[in-house]
């Protein structure tokens, strides 16, 4: 009995750690990046969740922020950038190109990225306002919170 | 796939690949460079990441449903693509935009422009390692997307500027946000030449790198900032006047070297003017006639008040017809019954407005140009940016095809870093400031 | 009656190898022939015209007419302060047409955007290659008989 309410407090001591120091790699492509820039920024400051470090590199991250259109050309290079990145990884699809191809239907646009790689959080917008890019971090954490350890280890391959 | 630089390099240099997924905020670019050490021998630039299929696309949306996609083209200043492409078809339509109109497309457009230069400069500082700067000037952007939207409803991607005029008018305080917004800027800008004008680092990292002759500018068909950072007068706004630009006064900076450092220093002094030109309208904006100014009663007041009688007053309609009553109409749009969406009070309240509305927006009826080609430009961010329409008499075009200003900027990216450093490649790349969604279209 | 000269003096100039000239919506417009298109441009480059700049060159698909395809050609002159547009028909079977990269550097991006969307060949041109769309892309995708959301993707999509 003890056991498991040692492990589930270690499960929430861990998670309280990685909810708030996210560390992001925003990979940027269009419109979106400009509503990025202003979520980031001092005006709607996402640094005050913990998530304000963009790491430059994806071997360094923990989060995946897919900003923007993906182009059928761009496709491998995502897929690349998401197995580059360290378990445990989270996604987020950020405006409406990032989450179903947006408006534009057509011969170059993948219809939404999780045709290529798993996503936990979608932001609908066109672009979408800052504050609901707060929101969309504040869901990830309390998705990271009640994810437990062992979840990890059963995570679904992709 | 092997590149064209795999093939030509040297077998003792060193290729690398600085790849399409920049951790700086500009897209997707991907340049691949021979070096020798630290120097660039050769590099070759493969574009087409964020190849969205705009002009396709727009074969197959109708003359008016087409206006969202160009806004999000050159997404750091929207308001400018769809100018240009309302402009264009007012061209081939023979119409103009009421007084108002143009004042108010003038504002905005500077607005636009003033937008996409701070946004351009703060991510080349912030490359540079001026990180305060980037913060700065997006604040500054801030303040004007208050205006922006405050107006039209939305920070960015706007779809604002119509066929005919403009969709609504500005907000009754709009002179406080816009004075609000103008003060702060020219404080940032302050505090900007302050910090990097005569910075030693930033001086060394960008003063004489990737140089560019007044010949060769016009070779490659620069147009803009770039192309008068070598020195040379050209700009839209004063060759080709539009819209009002003729009546207001201000100048064109030029530079002198065509480098780095003169591509950021015209590029401010191109604010300042900006704001000029902004203040300028503001007082010279035509007054609405008295009858437009909406006197009525408030909604919440008048479904009161009719409980008892028919209310016979006029009503003061809700929040997102605001600025777009049918009073307004003769200030902001043209008066034409083909080609813009009739007043809602009509719509709803009569037959002709409803068959109006219906003719508008159904299909094989709209807005259908005479057959024949046109082709228009505006001064962009970047430069001219040229729209080519090609029309066959039906309601959706038969060919769009966008000039983009910073493609042609772009091409010239190859000769302008050979021979520097890689750290040289950074700036050299801000100072050019290539936007995907336009590039690529 | 400045921008009518131009085409005027044109006409003199080449009086037999030109189609047609228009004025439409104010925009001067010249049809040539293909063969003759070197030798038009490097006169309007030279002084007095000095139509020192290549706005844009671009193409336009017309299914079911004959010539198919017509380049579109944007000049502009800086010191006239003039804008011109000169138009050449290509037909299917020959849809080729000679290179502007020696007399204009941009040209060789522009060439490698219509070689990329339409698939009109350019002799003499130093690379000419994709430019937007990907090795494997089979087809030109702003053809009009290139279906809008025919997809080829390039790598194995889930769902």
């Amino acid at each position: 009995m003890e056991g498991n309410f040692i492990l589930t407090k270690l499960d929430q001591i861990i998670s309280w750690g990685r909810k708030y120091s996210l560390f992001q790699y925003p990979f940027i492509t269009a419109c979106c990046g400009m509503e990025y820039m202003g979520a980031v920024c001092s005006h709607f400051d996402l640094d005050r969740f913990g998530a304000g470090w963009t790491r430059f590199s994806p071997r360094q991250a923990d989060m995946l922020l897919v900003v923007g259109t993906i182009s059928q050309k761009e496709a491998p290079i995502l897929r690349t950038v998401y197995e580059q990145m360290v378990e445990p990884k989270w996604v987020i699809a950020f405006g409406t190109c990032a989450v179903s191809g947006g408006i534009y239907d057509n011969y170059a646009v993948v219809q939404g990225i999780d045709r290529i790689i798993p996503v936990d959080v979608y932001i609908p917008g066109c672009p979408p306002r800052p504050e609901t890019v707060l929101n969309a971090l504040i869901k990830l954490q309390e998705k990271i919170k009640t994810q437990g350890q062992e979840w990890r280890w059963k995570r679904r391959k992709s | 796939m092997t590149t064209r630089i795999q093939k030509e390099a040297r077998k003792e240099s060193l290729l690398i690949n600085m790849g399409p997924s920049h951790p700086a905020m500009h897209g997707t670019i991907r340049i691949m460079l021979e070096l020798d050490g630290e120097r660039v021998l050769n590099s070759e630039v493969e574009v087409g990441y964020l190849h969205r299929g705009f002009e396709k696309t727009c074969e197959h949306k109708t003359y008016f449903n087409l206006l969202p996609y160009t806004d999000r083209m050159n997404y750091v200043s929207p308001l400018i693509n769809n100018l240009g492409y309302v402009m264009t078809m007012e061209k081939m339509l023979g119409i103009e935009a009421p007084e108002k109109a143009q004042y108010i497309r003038v504002i905005m457009s500077e607005l636009s422009r003033i937008s996409d230069h701070l946004t351009c400069l703060a991510a080349m500082a912030m490359e540079c390692g001026a990180f305060t700067v980037f913060l700065y000037k997006i604040k500054a952007r801030e303040f004007i997307w208050d205006v922006i939207e405050e107006t039209t409803g939305a920070r960015m991607t706007t779809s604002y500027i119509r066929i005919g005029g403009v969709r609504a008018d500005f907000h009754p305080n709009y002179e406080e946000v816009l004075n609000k917004a103008i003060a702060e800027t020219r404080k940032v800008l302050k505090d900007v030449h302050g910090l990097l004008d005569k910075n030693k680092i930033f001086l060394n990292r960008t003063r004489d790198i990737a140089v560019i002759t007044p010949e060769a500018a016009i070779n490659y068909g620069w147009t803009g900032p770039c192309l008068r950072s070598s020195g040379v007068y050209f700009d839209v706004r004063k060759t080709f006047p539009y819209l009002v630009y003729d009546q207001l006064d201000f100048e064109v900076p030029l530079g002198e070297r065509g480098d780095n450092f003169d591509r950021y220093m015209v590029r401010m002094k191109e604010m300042e003017q900006s704001l000029r030109i902004i203040e300028q309208a503001m007082k010279k904006i035509p007054k609405s006639a008295a009858k437009t100014v909406a006197k009525g009663m408030e909604a919440a007041e008048a479904i009161k008040a009719s409980r008892q009688k028919r209310v016979e007053k006029k009503i003061i309609l809700s929040p997102n017809l605001e600025g777009s009553e049918k009073d307004k109409y003769q200030d902001i749009l043209v008066k034409s019954k083909k080609y813009i969406v009739p007043p809602k009070e009509d719509t709803y309240t009569s037959i002709e407005g409803l068959i109006n509305h219906f003719q508008f927006f159904m299909r094989e009826h709209g807005i259908r140009p005479p057959k024949g080609e046109v082709y228009f430009a505006v001064e962009g961010g970047n430069g001219e940016l040229g729209y080519y329409i090609v029309s066959d008499g039906t309601e959706k075009p038969y060919r769009l095809h966008v000039r983009a200003p910073c493609f042609h900027v772009m091409a010239a990216l190859e000769e302008l870093i050979q021979g520097h450093y890689v750290a040289d490649v950074i700036p050299t790349f801000g100072s050019i400031n290539m936007i995907g969604g336009e590039m690529d279209r | 009656m400045e921008k009518k000269k131009i085409l005027k003096e044109l006409e003199q100039q080449f009086a037999e190898k030109i189609r047609g000239t228009s004025s439409d919506f104010g925009d001067d417009t010249l049809i040539i022939d293909r063969e003759s298109l070197l030798e038009v441009v490097q006169f309007l480059k030279q002084k007095p015209y000095e139509y020192s700049m290549l706005l844009d060159l671009t193409c336009v698909d017309h299914l079911g007419q004959e010539p198919r395809f017509e380049m579109v050609y944007h000049f502009l002159s800086l010191s006239a302060k003039h804008r011109l547009r000169i138009k050449v028909p290509l037909s299917e079977k020959n849809l080729s047409i000679e290179t502007l990269t020696s007399i204009w550097k941009n040209a060789n991006w522009l060439e490698r955007e219509v070689y990329d969307m339409f698939g009109v060949r350019f002799y003499g041109h130093p690379d000419l290659r994709r430019l937007f769309m990907y090795d494997g892309f089979e087809g030109f995708p702003l053809r009009k008989d290139y279906p809008l959301r025919k997809r080829q993707p390039r790598i194995r999509l889930r769902k």
